[in-house]
């Protein structure tokens, strides 16, 4: 069941959801959105891990480690594409 | 118990919040790796230690997990600040190099 401390862990990360999201539209370069997308995936992690408590169910845990893996392999493809381009715009 | 867990929630929710100011605040690229990735990973261990401790059945996947975010995070953030000086795009108020300085060559990963 829903308390009044999760609606408070999930206003703080839904905040922080919304900063990396900004920065991901204004970003000047592709390296910011990168940083930016990598924030944001951590920042779901723990969104998924919360929910997991709210729910009581332990199936979600499973859902945070395939999360965490995707997650860092897409980090590190979008790294390689950035590294071949030479120039770093848009 | 149940205390306890909140507190490690709300203090990783902050840790959430702060890490994604840092991304949209900070003047650069690399102040931005360095913010967004180290709030976050401090931020994951402390709302998945919250909820081990609201679930203690759960605590061995959530160990597990724990272990995969403090190896794979940093190396995350050191490829793309990699990737990022490889592509040229190193901003303008840089005032050492100190991988340039010690010889280090563009291509290398």
């Amino acid at each position: 069941m829903i308390e009044l401390m999760d609606i408070v862990v999930f206003s703080l990360m839904g905040v922080g959801i919304l900063f990396t999201l900004v920065r991901m539209i204004i970003g000047p370069k592709l390296s910011d959105r990168v940083v930016s997308l990598d924030t944001f995936n951590m920042i779901i992690i723990g969104v998924i891990a919360v929910l997991a408590s709210v729910f009581e169910s332990n199936l979600y845990l499973d859902i945070v480690i395939i999360y965490a893996i995707l997650a860092f392999l897409e980090t590190i493809v979008f790294s390689r594409y950035l590294e071949g381009k030479k120039d770093g715009n848009s | 118990m149940e205390i306890v867990s909140y507190i490690f929630m709300t203090i990783g929710g902050l840790f959430f919040l702060l890490g994604g100011l840092g991304v949209l605040r900070m003047p650069d690229t690399f102040n931005r790796i360095q913010a967004g990735t180290k709030a976050t990973t401090l931020g994951a261990f402390s709302v998945l230690i919250g909820v081990a401790f609201a679930n203690p059945s759960w605590t061995a996947k959530i160990i597990i997990i724990i272990v995969f975010i403090i190896i794979s995070n940093p190396i995350g953030s050191s490829v793309i600040a990699k990737a990022t000086y490889n592509s040229k795009n190193i901003p303008d108020n840089l005032v050492q190099d100190d991988f340039k300085e010690r010889g280090g060559k563009h291509d290398s990963v």
